[in-house]
Order: structure tokens, then C-alpha cells, then sequence
């Protein structure tokens, strides 16, 4: 039995995809900001509350799309940094009475460290290897949340309860007086979820555009030539790991405030598989794809649960596999289709 | 003395479920190079149709060889339908199919069989085995089925035609095409094979762990902690690696303070990283040499 591998070129990570593929155009990005600020003065709070999530979401999609559209690297483990973040929030909140706003940095920076470190033995895996390891993370770590040590802090089994943040003063003041009305909580935390994940975004547009960017892309085209090319592939890979974690730990800090309450059980592997199954949806690779990603991890199970309870799980798996052998980019591919499209109506 | 001599007993007893798992893993692993992630998903959707069957009546060996029969034939559905077209697909697609996969089986198994806790009997009975207080009649059946399963799985490969083609196929594809093997179809027959091995862990481990939705996750974890000990390229490996990862969950749950059931799958995520760090091919398998 020979030891070297038979065929010699093997199957790629991900495909490659353009960087600047990666992002949108100026226009199209005002328009969904300009959507993203109008569309909550309309509705009501609930529907207000389901946006929040879903920008939250989307930031932890996004988190995991720099690291595998970014730098080729898997990660089934989203969960376990989003639990983290959540759980370092919380903490701070409840035993440090410490303001929510302060907790998002040390969330990010908490996780950050956390997945620099869980990068560093995953640096030798590739492919499958990692999605294992993550895979084993995630399926642990609702385990290690509860353990009796921690117990005075993160209240084991029972979670943590955290305090809604009311608007500041003299927003809710300028607020009353252009609507006549209190700002109510769930806009506050909207609007307070829409500058933190626009802030996270550009950031993570200008990383992929620079030189770090591009030393993430090289590694994922190609490890080997990355590192003849002079990039330093241990250094770039745990780095992604790191970023992408401490942006997941963010959304997972914003989605505690959002949600007002920490357990072990929220934080389990399906919360990972939705996260992936997000970002497949949203087009690896694609940024802007991960807010059609989030969209649908949240809206998706809500109509499935109406038809049937548990049923969820099957519409994911199965729209997942349609995804897979029909528009195999996701959102990114509809988008260009539908770019097409018009480009031709108009000529006609 | 008889504690120890009791928990490695226990921890050989478990160790055959996680060497069956872990057969399974590194079957579908040399066939595509891919782990796959519902193995755990798989077995459990056959125990059910195991218990559904005795349900109706149908005595327990039985409904022990249909199920076989269901799960051989379901694992090589899967592949022909979902996986054959996904060969050539980057290595995230596959990913993407296996996590759909378990989404859907694990959520399809709740809605037919809802989420409560069900007894699965065990044909083995368990009073004291040979009237020892070390073992009891069900851990030494688990052992013998599993050892049972090792022999003929290795005069399966070792003396029949198809086994050799089945190895052929999954060491060396291009060469074993040209002496005329349907590769295609021996990764198809992986999976059915893999599939029922995994059938049998799940219809073993079922009477310990109780039977519902979810209560493979920590089975496959542990089985993938022995496919990782062991090398993911020897199937050899893979069973030895699930005895010793069976010992070393119940030795560790005993003597280390502090471990007890609540820390299961955190042991076997360190066991994971451990392995893959400092011997990334496993205890017999092959470092894998790439030419550039």
C-alpha cells in the first residue's frame, strides 16, 4: 500500500469566490440600511424583538462566513463561542452590574482569546478534521456550562435572568418629542443591535479587503503557495479563528441582553447547525448573504412548527439538501440570477 | 480491586458499542474520505424501527435481522440518492449534506416517534453474568455480538471477493477501476454495511441509555473520539480504539474526582483534540503523505 496519496490535486475546502464578490455595491447597501432604520417605526414589538434576533443572527453568521468563505476553515462549534460570549455578558451584568454596553467588548475580547486558543491545536486539522473537533466542542459544551464549579456564577442548569436595558434618557427625550410616545425597550435595543452590527460589518468588509484579507483568501485558494508566497498560515488561521469567534461572542452577548435570560440548553448543536446551515444559505463567502441566512434560521422553523411540532429539524435538513444540489451559493447565486434577469428585461 | 476490575469490565462493555460506531465512521471514511455525522442519526432511526417491530409482535431476533436488512438497504438509498452526486462537490458541501442528513432523520424520528424516554428490551436478560457480581448478562451479550461481528467482518475482507474489492476500492479507486471493479457501487456497499454496524451498536447501547430521538449524540461522539485514537484509516484501529476509549470513560469517571456523568462528552472532546494534536494519524493508522 503506497502512503502517498493517489491522486495528487484534491478536493478544494470551498470553492474560491472573488473577493469582490464578497460585498455589495454603495447603492444596494443604502438601501438596506435605509430599510433596516424604517421598517421598525412601523411594526409592532414583537416583530421589533424577531429583528433584533435576526441582525443578531446575522452577525454570528457572518462571524462564521469570514472564517470559512474567508479563510476556508470549518466551524460546527459557532454555538459554543456564542455561548460563551452570551455567558460573559450575563455574568458581567448580573454579578458585576457592569452596563450592558460595556459588557459587548469584553464579550468580544473573552471570546476572541477563546478561539485564538481553540485554534491553536485545531491549526494542524484541515477539513474534516476541524468540523470534528468543532463538532465535539459544540456537543460539549451545554455540559461544561452546567458543571457545579461554575455554578455560582452561571447559575447552572437554572441560567442566569438578565435586566432589559431601558433607552438612555436623552435618547428616549429626543424620541418623545418628535413621536410623542416613550421609546419602548425593544426599539432601543434595535436600534442599539443595528449600530453595533453596521460597526462590525464594515470592520469585517475592510479586514477582508486588506492585507490580512487577502492572506485569509491565499490560504484558502491554496495553502501551500500561501506560505511560499511568504504569508504566515499558523499566525492568519488561528487569527480567524480568533475574530470569528470574538464577533460570534458579540452576537452571543447582544442575543442575551435581547432575549433576557442564559441557559446551558439554548446554546446546543442545533444552534450550530443553524448557524451553518445559515451560512450555506446566505452563500459562503457572501457577507451580506448571511442576513438572508439569518432571515431564514429564524422564520423557517416558525412556519414548520406551525405546520407540525419537531418538524423543523426536516424542513432544515431538507431545504438544506435543495440548497446543496440546486443553487449550491446560496443567496449570492439568486442574487446574480436575478441581476440577469433584469439586465435583460431592460434591454428587451 | 473489584472496583477497578469492574469498571474496566464495564468500560470493555461500552467500548464494543463505540468500536461498533466507530467501524461505521471509518467505513464511510475510506470510502469518501468524509466523516459522517449522522452515523449517530442512523443507528438510532434503525433501533426504532427495531422497536417498532417488536411492537408488533415480531420476536426480538427477529426484528434483530430486519432491521439489519432496513438499515443495510436505507444506507445504500442514502448514498446512491444524496451522497454519489455530492462526490466530486467540495468538502464543505458534503459537510453541509451529512448535518442536513441529521437534522432530518433526528427530526423525522420525533415526529413518528415522539420525544419520550422508550424501554428497549434486551435478549440477553440482566441478572449477574456466570453468577459474578463483576458483569452483568447484557454488557457480556454486548461484548459477544460485538466480537461475533469483528470475526466475520474480518473474514469479510480478508478471504471473500467481494471484501478485497471493497478494500481495493477504497485504497487505491483508479487502479481498482482498472481491473474491474465497480467502485461506484463498493462506496455503495460501504454504507449499507456501515449502516447495519451502526444498527447493531444502536439495538445494543438501546437498553442502557433508553431509546429516544437523541441519545446517540454522546454514543457518536465517543465513537468518533475511538475512530480519532485509533486512526481513521484502520479499521483495525477503530475497534481498538473504541475498547480503550470505553475503559478510559468509566476509569476516569471513577478515580478522577470531580468526573462524573455530567463531564461525558467534555472527556471525549478532550480526548479528540488531544489525539489530534499529538498524533494526528491515530494509534495505527497511516500518516498520510501529500505529494505538492
Amino acid at each position: 500500500m503506497s502512503t502517498v496519496q493517489e491522486v495528487v490535486t484534491e478536493a478544494p475546502a470551498i470553492e474560491a469566490v472573488p473577493k469582490k464578490a464578497m460585498t455589495l455595491g454603495y447603492g444596494t447597501s443604502l438601501a438596506v440600511l435605509a430599510l433596516l432604520i424604517l421598517v421598525p417605526l412601523f411594526v409592532k414589538n414583537f416583530i421589533i424583538f424577531q429583528l433584533t434576533m435576526l441582525l443578531i443572527y446575522a452577525l454570528a453568521v457572518m462571524a462564521l462566513n469570514i472564517l470559512t468563505g474567508g479563510s476556508g476553515q470549518f466551524s460546527l462549534g459557532q454555538s459554543a463561542f456564542y455561548a460563551v460570549g452570551a455567558y460573559t455578558s450575563a455574568i458581567l451584568m448580573e454579578h458585576g452590574n457592569i452596563n450592558y454596553a460595556l459588557t459587548l467588548p469584553v464579550s468580544g475580547i473573552v471570546c476572541f482569546g477563546f478561539g485564538y486558543l481553540f485554534g491553536k491545536p485545531a491549526l494542524r486539522l484541515s477539513g474534516v478534521y476541524l468540523a470534528l473537533a468543532t463538532f465535539a466542542l459544540a456537543t460539549a459544551m451545554p455540559q461544561l456550562l452546567k458543571l457545579g464549579v461554575f455554578e455560582p456564577w452561571t447559575g447552572g442548569v437554572q441560567g442566569l435572568v438578565v435586566t432589559k436595558p431601558d433607552a438612555p434618557s436623552f435618547v428616549s427625550s429626543i424620541w418623545s418629542v418628535f413621536s410623542g410616545r416613550a421609546m419602548s425597550q425593544d426599539m432601543w435595543l434595535y436600534y442599539f443591535t443595528l449600530a453595533v452590527s453596521i460597526g462590525i460589518y464594515v470592520a469585517s468588509v475592510n479586514l477582508l479587503r486588506s492585507r490580512s484579507g487577502r492572506a485569509f483568501m491565499a490560504i484558502r485558494d491554496n495553502e501551500i503557495a500561501a506560505s511560499a508566497m511568504g504569508v504566515d498560515v499558523a499566525l492568519y488561521k488561528t487569527l480567524a479563528f480568533g475574530v470569528s469567534a470574538g464577533i460570534t461572542g458579540v452576537a452571543g452577548a447582544l442575543g442575551a441582553i435581547a432575549v433576557q435570560f442564559v441557559a446551558p440548553d439554548s446554546y446546543t448543536i442545533t444552534l450550530a447547525i443553524s448557524l451553518f446551515l445559515g451560512m450555506v444559505v446566505g452563500g459562503v463567502g457572501w457577507l451580506p448573504g448571511s442576513i438572508v441566512g439569518s432571515a431564514f434560521i429564524i422564520f423557517v422553523p416558525n412556519i414548520a412548527e406551525g405546520i407540525s411540532k419537531g418538524l423543523s429539524g426536516a424542513v432544515f435538513g431538507i431545504l438544506l439538501f435543495v440548497v446543496i444540489f440546486l443553487v449550491p451559493h446560496g443567496a449570492r447565486q439568486v442574487a446574480v440570477i436575478a441581476q440577469q434577469l433584469i439586465g435583460k428585461l431592460r434591454k428587451s | 480491586m473489584e472496583l477497578f476490575t469492574n469498571q474496566v469490565l464495564a468500560g470493555i462493555a461500552t467500548g464494543a458499542i463505540y468500536a461498533c460506531m466507530a467501524l461505521a465512521v471509518v467505513m464511510i471514511y475510506q470510502a469518501i474520505d468524509h466523516l459522517n455525522f449522522a452515523q449517530g442519526e442512523m443507528a438510532m432511526f434503525s433501533t426504532f424501527i427495531a422497536w417498532q417491530l417488536m411492537q408488533w409482535g415480531v420476536p426480538y431476533w427477529g426484528a434483530f435481522l430486519l432491521t439489519l436488512a432496513f438499515s443495510f438497504a436505507g444506507g445504500i438509498a442514502i448514498e446512491r440518492l444524496l451522497f454519489k452526486p455530492l462526490a466530486k462537490a467540495p468538502i464543505l458541501t458534503n459537510v453541509a449534506g451529512f448535518i442536513a442528513l441529521y437534522a432530518i432523520i433526528n427530526s423525522f424520528a420525533g415526529l413518528i416517534w415522539d420525544f419520550t424516554i422508550k424501554q428497549f428490551p434486551t435478549p440477553f436478560g440482566s441478572s449477574p453474568f456466570l453468577g459474578s457480581q463483576l458483569i452483568s448478562t447484557h454488557q457480556a451479550g454486548m461484548i459477544g455480538v460485538t466480537m461475533i461481528l469483528l470475526v466475520l467482518l474480518f473474514f469479510f475482507f480478508r478471504f471473500t471477493r467481494i471484501g478485497l474489492a471493497m478494500r481495493a476500492a477504497a485504497a487505491m479507486p483508479e487502479s481498482a477501476r482498472l481491473v474491474g471493479i465497480n467502485t461506484s457501487w463498493m462506496i455503495a456497499l460501504g454504507w449499507g454495511m456501515a449502516a447495519a454496524i451502526g444498527s447493531i451498536a444502536g439495538m445494543m447501547i438501546a437498553p442502557v441509555v433508553f431509546l429516544e430521538p437523541n441519545m446517540m449524540l454522546g454514543v457518536l461522539i465517543y465513537g468518533f473520539a475511538a475512530a480519532v485514537l485509533g486512526g481513521l484509516t484502520s479499521p483495525f484501529g477503530a475497534v481498538v480504539g473504541g475498547f480503550l476509549v470505553g475503559i478510559f470513560e468509566n476509569l476516569a469517571g471513577t478515580y478522577i474526582p470531580g468526573i462524573g456523568n455530567e463531564l461525558k462528552l467534555p472527556i471525549a472532546l478532550a480526548l479528540i483534540i488531544v489525539v489530534l494534536v499529538v498524533k494526528p494519524a491515530g494509534l495505527f493508522g497511516r500518516p498520510i503523505v501529500k505529494r505538492v
